[in-house]
């Protein structure tokens, strides 16, 4: 069971998306006509290389689920490019988006709803290659391979319905259907979220394991920061549908660039009852993203936030001590760190 | 603190709670003992199943009576909760204790405005004039910064947002001055910018009003921003109860110990996590003994009976033979 080689080869991003964007109209009035908009992905780019772990964070209604459901076609974008293995993919062709699936799997937060209670777990696992056309015999043999690499015992596992399982168990089960038709993208959302913290390690040593035994690429979407340092090599974070900063694992989280990463990192309980969080580092909800704030979106919860923040939108460019000619690879999208923003603490 | 010990708020003693159903009992607590000193804050620190939300229902007396079985004694400011009549438990509800829980709309009936539920409820309980329970309503909004306080009071529940509706969800609880509030995950359905603040907020007005608290979570890291003492609960027992400090620190229980090593932290990278292997037991079908043994590293023959609790200081206890 290795996935398939490089199409693109030359190091080339295995998922590369560029102005991607979803609009959900909000119906009101006694005409039920479109009264507003939900920006919740609004002209994102991304890249996710081959064999590397890309964490997004963000907080409710930030649009980490959207972009996820977006990049499996789940839902369909209302602009924007989304190229798999070099190749673009189109949303009208249902043979393409077939074969994407079979190459991009997802994993949810509850385990229960994307097993089918009434079939034992098998043959859940089992349909997925049979409907891309692989014999029962084989898709059996399959489903048993594949429940080993999860760590359940096939003999005592295989013939159980989904409630007969532990929240982690049935977990485990999920990633074994995602792997069922052999990918090379799992798009995982908040796929640990609700299992209990003992669970929870098992299951992201299981996910590691199969990284890198299966030389697999992860999208790891969740809101525990602890949870997605661990995990990930590259971390993007999100705010009401726009990108805010997206940079390697350790920069990110030692040397954040933007107000909004700094104040979501900050804002995670201490684990030291000597350093106990004394200010919060935020104050008030995340805005609604009905309508969001114009200029940068950030600016109404921003202690920096100065005239040109209310008026216009930071591009996402290279982090201070970065330059794009450089390949610049910590990107932030905030006037403070853009030369000549008319910011009174950005670089003249 | 020197001179006589001040009277406890709670006092636990043997609490066990079962729920028979059609085809199974559920062993959800199983001989809870503890007290709870004025002003003091006490998190109960458990997973999914563990019996902490069981455990902080049972003293109120909040359980189903027909399926909850509710064993011990449960004294709250001197009285025994267990024999109060349902008059006397609703005098209680309000006015001693007050309880906040993880989702805001439970506390809320979603058709009257958030003003006038929380003066219903001062004049219930102190039975002063509208207009003066209308001034407390909007005094206590301030107290839990909510901002324009005397718009909000005509805003429906639907109509704040979820760190708001924390934020008035803790003035109800709070309009009648309890002296000990219960919090039943409060935090855990919001976003993490919010979560500090209402952690932060809890624990201002904790201090300012010198309430007892006991506070239920499964998250480590809010037990540390929140607690004097942790109680670690599993298999509907307090398997290890300490200062947050010793705990944290000093954790001697299996079970704790593997609690805080499968916690991922910033310092766990490129490590593989110190799971504990297997899953939390079956409520229906608890071991005689120790109910952490199958998946505990160190189970011998002795795990087997009940393990006894071992005081390793005067606030440090521990339910494992290890500890000897």
């Amino acid at each position: 069971m290795s996935p398939a080689a490089d199409r693109a080869g030359g190091g080339g991003p295995l998922l590369e998306v560029r102005e991607l964007r979803k609009y959900f109209p909000v119906h009101g009035g006694i005409l039920n006509r479109t009264v507003a908009w939900v920006q919740a992905v609004d002209d994102i780019d991304l890249a996710v290389l081959p064999g590397e772990v890309l964490g997004i964070v963000g907080e409710s209604g930030c649009g980490k689920s959207t972009t996820a459901r977006l990049l499996m076609h789940l839902i369909r974008a209302d602009a924007g490019r989304i190229d798999f293995d070099g190749e673009p993919v189109h949303p009208d062709d249902a043979a393409g988006l077939r074969e994407l699936r079979r190459q991009m799997q997802m994993v949810f937060q509850d385990s229960y709803s994307s097993l089918n209670p009434r079939l034992p777990i098998e043959d859940t696992i089992m349909f997925g290659p049979k409907v891309h056309g692989v014999s029962s015999a084989e898709a059996r043999e399959r489903a048993r391979e594949l429940f080993s690499l999860v760590g359940l015992d096939p003999a005592q596992f295989i013939r159980r319905y989904p409630h007969e399982l532990s929240g982690g168990q049935r977990q485990r089960v999920n990633i074994a259907r995602a792997l069922a038709l052999e990918p090379r993208l799992l798009i995982l959302d908040e796929a640990v979220s609700a299992l209990d913290k003992s669970v929870e390690a098992q299951v992201l040593n299981l996910l590691l394991t199969l990284r890198r035994e299966l030389g697999l690429t992860y999208i790891f979407i969740s809101h525990d920061l602890n949870v997605v340092q661990y995990m990930s090599d590259r971390v993007l974070v999100m705010y009401l549908g726009k990108v805010v900063e997206i940079g390697p694992t350790t920069e990110i989280y030692r040397r954040m660039q933007h107000p909004y990463t700094e104040a979501l990192l900050s804002a995670m309980p201490s684990m030291d009852p000597d350093r106990r969080t004394e200010t919060p580092p935020l104050v008030g909800d995340p805005p609604n993203p009905i309508d969001p704030p114009p200029g940068c979106r950030f600016h109404t919860r921003c202690r920096f936030a100065e005239d040109v923040c209310r008026r216009a939108e930071p591009r996402l460019g290279p982090a201070a001590g970065q330059d794009m000619a450089g390949g610049a690879d910590h990107l932030v999208a905030c006037h403070m760190r853009v030369a000549g923003s008319g910011h009174s603490q950005a670089a003249a | 603190m020197a001179d006589a010990m001040p009277a406890p708020v709670v006092r636990a003693e043997d609490v066990a709670v079962r729920f028979t159903g059609r085809d199974a009992t559920v062993n959800a607590v199983n001989g809870v003992s503890f007290t709870l000193d004025p002003g003091e804050v006490l998190c109960i620190l458990g997973e999914s199943g563990s019996g902490k939300s069981v455990t902080l229902r049972a003293l109120m007396r909040l359980l189903p009576p027909r399926r909850a079985q509710l064993e011990g004694r449960i004294e709250i400011g001197g009285r025994n909760v267990l024999e109060m009549s349902g008059r006397a438990l609703a005098d209680l509800r309000g006015t001693e204790v007050g309880m906040i829980f993880q989702e805001p709309m439970v506390a809320f009936d979603p058709v009257y405005t958030v003003g006038r539920q929380i003066a219903e409820t001062v004049i219930r309980h102190e039975g002063v004039s509208r207009e003066e329970a209308r001034r407390r309503a909007i005094d206590l909004l301030d107290r839990v910064r909510i901002p324009s306080p005397e718009r909000r009071l005509r805003a429906y529940p639907h109509e704040l947002s979820g760190g708001m509706r924390q934020r008035a969800m803790i003035a109800l609880a709070l309009c009648c001055n309890p002296s000990l509030l219960l919090a039943d995950e409060p935090t855990t359905a919001l976003d993490a910018t919010v979560q500090i603040q209402i952690l932060l907020l809890l624990r201002e007005l904790q201090r300012e009003l010198g309430m007892a608290v006991i506070f239920v979570t499964h998250d480590v890291g809010v037990a540390v921003e929140i607690a004097d003492r942790i109680a670690v609960m599993y298999g509907g027992r307090f398997v290890e109860t300490g200062p947050v400090r010793e705990i944290m620190g000093n954790p001697r229980h299996p079970y704790t110990q593997g609690l805080l090593a499968s916690t991922v932290h910033a310092s766990s990278r490129g490590k593989a996590l110190e799971a504990i292997p297997g899953s939390p037991p079956d409520m229906t079908q608890l071991p005689p003994g120790c109910a952490f043994a199958p998946r505990c590293r160190f189970a011998e023959p002795r795990c087997e009976a009940p393990p006894p609790e071992f005081q390793l200081t005067p606030q440090h206890m521990v339910r494992c033979i290890r500890a000897e």
